[in-house]
C-alpha cells in the first residue's frame, strides 16, 4: 500500500546565470523509498536545500499529502514532517545521545525540563528503530559514526517526520554499520514513512529502493523502477551529456617518470595508491564523493600524514612536509579556495609569490617593486582581471581566483603539479583557458595529477586516468582505454 | 575502561582540591610556626574570600558551556559596585541600590549579548570594547575618584556580607558565602532541569546542530549573557561589601581570574562543557593556593606564578580531553 506523499512539480532554480534546477517533478510516496540518483553537481544538494528550506524554489511548488509545502526554514521543514539527514552529521558531541535526540523538542512545561516524558520518547524511538541498546545517557561525541546517524534518525522519529532524506549515507560507514543502516531504512518504510535516498551506488540503490529518479545538469534524465531498469540504462542516463567542444590539445611527448607512489596510505584514507606520473604527462584521478581522491592529493604533498607506503619525488625520498615538498619541486592547487587555497585577504602579489619569495628578498628584505613587476607578468600571462596586482584575492571572480592560484605554482617554478578540483565552480570560459594552460604546461615537460569530479574534462585531458572508489585506486588504464560508462561502472562499485 | 576514566574526569578538579589542599597541609604543619591552615577560622576565610570571585564565574560558566567569553565581567563588576556606593551615598536607600546595581548589571549582560547574538560579533572582540567602556562609564559616576558612603549609610548586612567576624556568622559562615551556595543550587538546577539549559549547552558543542534542530540561538544568547550581567550585579555587590566604597578601577583583570576559576574546573573554551561544581572547585583552588602562599610566607610573585601553572594544566588537560573527544 503506498500512497503519494511528496509532489515536486516544475520545481526551477536558477543561480545569476547558471541554471541548477529546471523543470524537476518527482513524486515520493509513503511505504516507499525512493533513490535519487546523479553526478556530482547534478543538483542534487539544489533539490535537498529547496526541500530543506534552505533555498527557495524560482518556479514550481510543492505539496505534502496534498496540502502546499512552502518552506522558508529548516523549523517549517520540520513542522512539516520533513526530515533531513545530511552526510556532514548534526550531533552535538557534548550532549548526551537523550539530549541529542530530543534538542529542539524538549518535553516539559514552562521552561522546566519533564525529563522522564523525554526518556518515554527517546525509548520509543530507539525501539522503533531497533536499537534499544544505544544507551540514552552516552555522550554522543563517543559514538561510532554510524550510531551518531542513527541519534539524528532517531532525532526525525521524535519530530514525527513522514519523510526523510538522507544524503550519501553510507559515505562514511563502515560495511556492517551499512547493513544496519538498511534495516533502519527497512523499519522505517514499514512503519510507512516515505524515504528519498540520495546515493551514486548503484548497488546500494537496487537493495534499498524501489524507484528512482536520475538528475543530470539540473533536470530529469530518467525515472522509473530498479526492477525494470537495468545497470546500463541508469548510468547512460546519468552520463548521457555531450561532451563540449572547449578542450584543445596541445602535442606532448610523455617523458620519464618523476612522482612515484607505493602502496601509499592515509590514516582512514587513501588506501593502498600506487602510480607513477611522468613528465608532459596528465594522469587524472575521477572518483565520486567521499571515494578519497582529495586525501590522496594532500598526502602526496604532506599535508596529511601517511601512514605506510612509499612517496618518491625524482626518485629521491624527499621530506614528509609541505616545505620539503615545494623545494622538491611539488605544487599543490587546493579544491577549497576559500579557506585553504588562497590567502583571501592578502594581494594578488602576496598569494602568487607566497611560495617563493627568494627572487626578490636580500637578507630578508622584501624588493616590492621588482615583485610587483614580475607578478604582472603573471598576471598578464595567465589574463586575470584585477585592477592591480595589490587588490585583495577575496575582491576577484572565482574563476579568477582560481588564475591567481594556479599562477602560484606556476611561479613556484614546480615540475609536478597536483591541481584538486581546479575548474570548480567557474565559468565556461574561464574553464577552457586553464584547459589550455594545463595542455601547455604539459607540453612544457610538466607532471600533472588531475583531481576532477567532471567526468569531460577528464576524458579530453588526460592520458591516463585513474579511477578512485571508497579510497581504493581501483584502476588505471591510459584514456582510449576508457569510456564515460566504464568509468562510471567503476566508480560506482562498491568492493 | 571509557567508563572509569569519564567518570575520573568529572572528579578531576576536586581531586585536585584535595591534592592542593594536602599539599598545604602538610608544609603548613612541617613548618615551625605552622597549624594555621587546617584551622576552622583560615577554611572559613578561604571561603569568604572566594565567594565573590566564585559569584561572578557562575555566569561565566553559562557563557563558557555556550561556547562564548566574557572580558568585560571585571570593570562590570566594578560598574555594578561603584553603582551600588553612589546610589548609597545618595540615600537610595539600601534595597533600591542593590536593585539598581544588580539591574546595571543585567543591562551590561545584555548589551554584550545583543551585539553578540544581533549583530553576529566574535564575543571577544564585544567584550573587550565593552571592557573598557565600562570603565569609563564608572569613572563617570565616580567622577574618577573612589566612591565612599558614610558608615552609617551602610546597612549592616550589606557590610558584613563576607565578614568572617564571630558575630557575623551564620551556621557558621559569613552569610555571602551561603548566599553564594545558593545561587550555585539554582543555576545547577536551571543548567540540568531546563530546556534553556540544553540549549546552552547545545548551542557551544554544536551551534550549527541547534540552529537546525530549531534552537532560537539569538534568544538563547542574549539570556546567557543577560544571566552571566545578573552574576555579575550580585559580585558587585560582594566587591562593594569587601572595599566599602565602589571603586571604577577596582575590577581590572579580575575577569582574567573569573574565566581561570571556570578553566581550573573544567570548563572548555571551545564550549559545551563546564559545570556548577567545577566551577566552585575551580575558585576555591585559587582562594586555597592565595591562603596557603601566604601562611607559608611565599611572595606574591611565586603564588602568580603556581595559580598560572594550574591554569596551564587545566587547559592542557582541556585539550587532551577534546582530542579523545575526536578520536572516538
Amino acid at each position: 500500500m503506498t500512497s503519494s506523499l511528496l509532489e515536486m512539480r516544475n520545481v526551477c532554480k536558477r543561480f545569476g546565470p547558471t541554471v541548477a534546477l529546471e523543470e524537476v517533478t518527482l513524486q515520493a510516496n509513503a511505504g516507499e523509498v525512493l533513490a535519487l540518483v546523479g553526478e556530482n553537481g547534478a543538483g542534487k544538494s539544489t533539490l535537498m536545500k529547496i526541500l530543506s528550506g534552505a533555498l527557495r524554489a524560482d518556479v514550481g511548488d510543492m505539496s505534502i499529502d496534498g496540502v502546499s509545502y512552502r518552506p522558508r526554514s529548516p523549523q517549517d521543514a520540520r513542522a512539516a514532517g520533513v526530515a533531513m539527514i545530511y552526510q556532514e552529521l548534526n550531533i552535538a558531541p557534548h550532549l548526551t545521545v537523550e539530549d541529542n535526540i530530543l534538542l529542539g523538542q524538549e518535553r516539559g512545561r514552562s521552561g522546566w525540563l519533564n525529563r522522564r516524558a523525554g526518556r518515554q520518547e527517546v525509548r520509543t524511538a530507539l525501539e522503533r528503530l531497533g536499537h534499544a541498546d544505544i544507551d540514552p545517557q552516552t555522550l554522543a561525541g563517543t559514538l561510532s559514526v554510524g550510531r551518531q546517524q542513527l541519534v539524528e534518525i532517531a532525532r526525525a522519529l521524535v519530530t514525527n517526520a513522514r519523510l526523510v532524506v538522507l544524503d550519501e549515507p553510507t559515505s562514511s560507514l563502515t560495511g556492517q554499520d551499512v547493513e544496519n543502516l538498511f534495516r533502519v531504512i527497512s523499519r522505517l518504510r514499514n512503519e510507512g514513512l516515505g524515504v528519498i535516498y540520495i546515493s551514486h551506488f548503484l548497488e546500494e540503490i537496487r537493495q534499498i529502493c524501489e524507484c528512482y529518479v536520475v538528475l543530470r545538469d539540473g533536470r530529469m534524465a530518467g525515472t522509473g523502477k530498479l526492477a525494470d531498469s537495468s545497470d546500463a540504462e541508469i548510468v547512460s542516463s546519468m552520463v548521457g551529456r555531450s561532451v563540449d567542444q572547449l578542450f584543445p590539445r596541445v602535442e606532448r611527448q610523455i617523458g620519464k617518470p618523476v612522482l612515484t607512489l607505493n602502496e601509499v596510505a592515509g590514516r582512514k584514507i587513501p588506501r593502498d595508491v600506487s602510480l607513477e606520473l611522468s613528465q608532459g604527462e596528465i594522469f587524472g584521478i575521477f572518483g565520486l564523493v567521499g571515494a578519497g581522491r582529495t586525501e590522496l592529493l594532500r598526502a602526496v604533498y604532506s599535508l596529511d600524514e601517511i601512514a605506510s607506503g612509499s612517496v618518491r619525488i625524482n626518485s629521491l625520498d624527499a621530506s614528509h612536509t609541505p616545505r620539503g615538498r615545494i623545494r622538491a619541486g611539488v605544487g599543490f592547487v587546493s579544491e577549497d579556495r576559500k579557506r585553504e587555497g588562497l590567502a583571501q585577504d592578502r594581494s594578488i602579489s602576496d598569494n602568487v609569490t607566497l611560495s617563493r619569495l627568494s627572487p626578490y628578498s636580500r637578507m630578508g628584505w622584501l624588493s616590492l617593486g621588482k615583485r610587483a613587476a614580475a607578478v604582472g607578468r603573471w598576471s598578464a600571462r595567465l589574463q586575470v582581471k584585477a585592477r592591480d596586482v595589490e587588490q585583495p584575492v577575496s575582491t576577484l571572480s572565482g574563476g579568477n581566483q582560481q588564475k591567481v592560484a594556479l599562477a602560484r605554482v606556476l611561479h613556484q617554478e614546480a615540475e609536478i603539479l597536483l591541481l584538486d578540483e581546479p575548474t570548480r565552480g567557474i565559468d565556461v570560459g574561464t574553464k577552457a583557458e586553464i584547459y589550455r594552460l594545463m595542455g601547455e604546461q604539459a607540453a612544457s615537460g610538466k607532471a600533472i595529477l588531475f583531481v576532477s569530479s567532471y567526468l569531460p574534462e577528464l576524458m579530453a585531458l588526460c592520458d591516463t586516468l585513474g579511477v578512485m572508489s571508497r579510497g581504493r585506486l581501483r584502476e588505471v588504464r591510459s584514456m582510449s582505454q576508457w569510456t564515460e560508462e566504464s568509468v562510471l561502472a567503476c566508480a560506482i562499485e562498491t568492493e | 575502561m571509557m567508563r572509569r576514566f569519564a567518570f575520573l574526569e568529572k572528579l578531576g578538579p576536586l581531586l585536585a582540591l584535595v591534592v592542593v589542599v594536602l599539599v598545604f597541609a602538610t608544609a603548613d604543619a612541617v613548618k615551625e610556626d605552622g597549624g594555621r591552615f587546617l584551622t576552622q577560622r583560615n577554611l572559613r576565610v578561604i571561603l569568604a574570600q572566594t565567594a565573590p570571585v566564585a559569584v561572578a564565574a557562575l555566569g561565566m560558566t553559562v557563557i563558557i558551556i555556550s561556547g562564548g567569553i566574557d572580558l568585560s565581567a571585571g570593570t562590570a563588576i566594578a560598574l555594578t559596585a561603584t553603582m551600588l556606593a553612589y546610589a548609597l551615598r545618595e540615600n537610595g536607600g539600601p534595597i533600591s541600590a542593590v536593585i539598581l546595581s544588580v539591574s546595571i548589571g543585567v543591562l551590561c549582560g545584555l548589551i554584550n549579548g545583543a551585539l553578540i547574538s544581533l549583530l553576529g560579533m566574535v564575543p571577544f572582540i564585544v567584550t573587550l570594547g565593552t571592557m573598557t567602556t565600562f570603565l569609563g562609564v564608572a569613572k563617570i559616576v565616580a567622577e574618577e575618584t573612589t566612591v565612599r558612603p558614610a558608615l552609617d549609610q551602610i546597612p549592616e548586612w550589606l557590610g558584613n556580607l563576607v565578614s568572617t567576624r564571630a558575630e557575623m556568622l551564620w551556621f557558621g559562615l559569613p552569610t555571602g558565602v551561603w548566599l553564594a551556595f545558593v545561587l550555585a543550587a539554582g543555576l545547577a538546577a536551571v543548567l540540568h532541569w531546563t530546556v534553556f539549559g540544553r540549549h546552552v549547552f547545545a548551542l557551544g558543542s554544536n551551534e550549527q546542530t541547534a540552529r537546525l534542530c530549531g534552537v532560537n540561538v539569538t534568544a538563547t544568547k542574549i539570556t546567557i549573557y543577560a544571566i552571566s550581567g545578573f552574576f555579575i550585579g550580585i559580585a558587585g555587590m560582594y566587591q562593594f561589601a569587601k572595599l566599602s566604597s565602589g571603586n571604577p578601577v577596582s575590577g581590572i583583570g579580575l575577569e582574567l581570574r573569573v574565566i581561570a576559576a571556570v578553566v581550573i574546573g573544567g570548563g572548555s573554551l571551545s564550549g559545551g562543557q563546564g559545570s556548577v561544581v567545577g566551577t566552585l572547585t575551580g575558585a576555591t583552588i585559587m582562594g586555597v593556593i592565595a591562603s596557603g602562599c601566604t601562611l607559608l610566607d611565599l611572595s606574591n610573585p611565586i603564588q602568580d606564578i603556581l595559580l598560572g601553572v594550574i591554569i596551564v594544566a587545566a587547559v592542557g588537560l582541556d585539550q587532551f580531553r577534546q582530542r579523545k573527544m575526536s578520536a572516538a
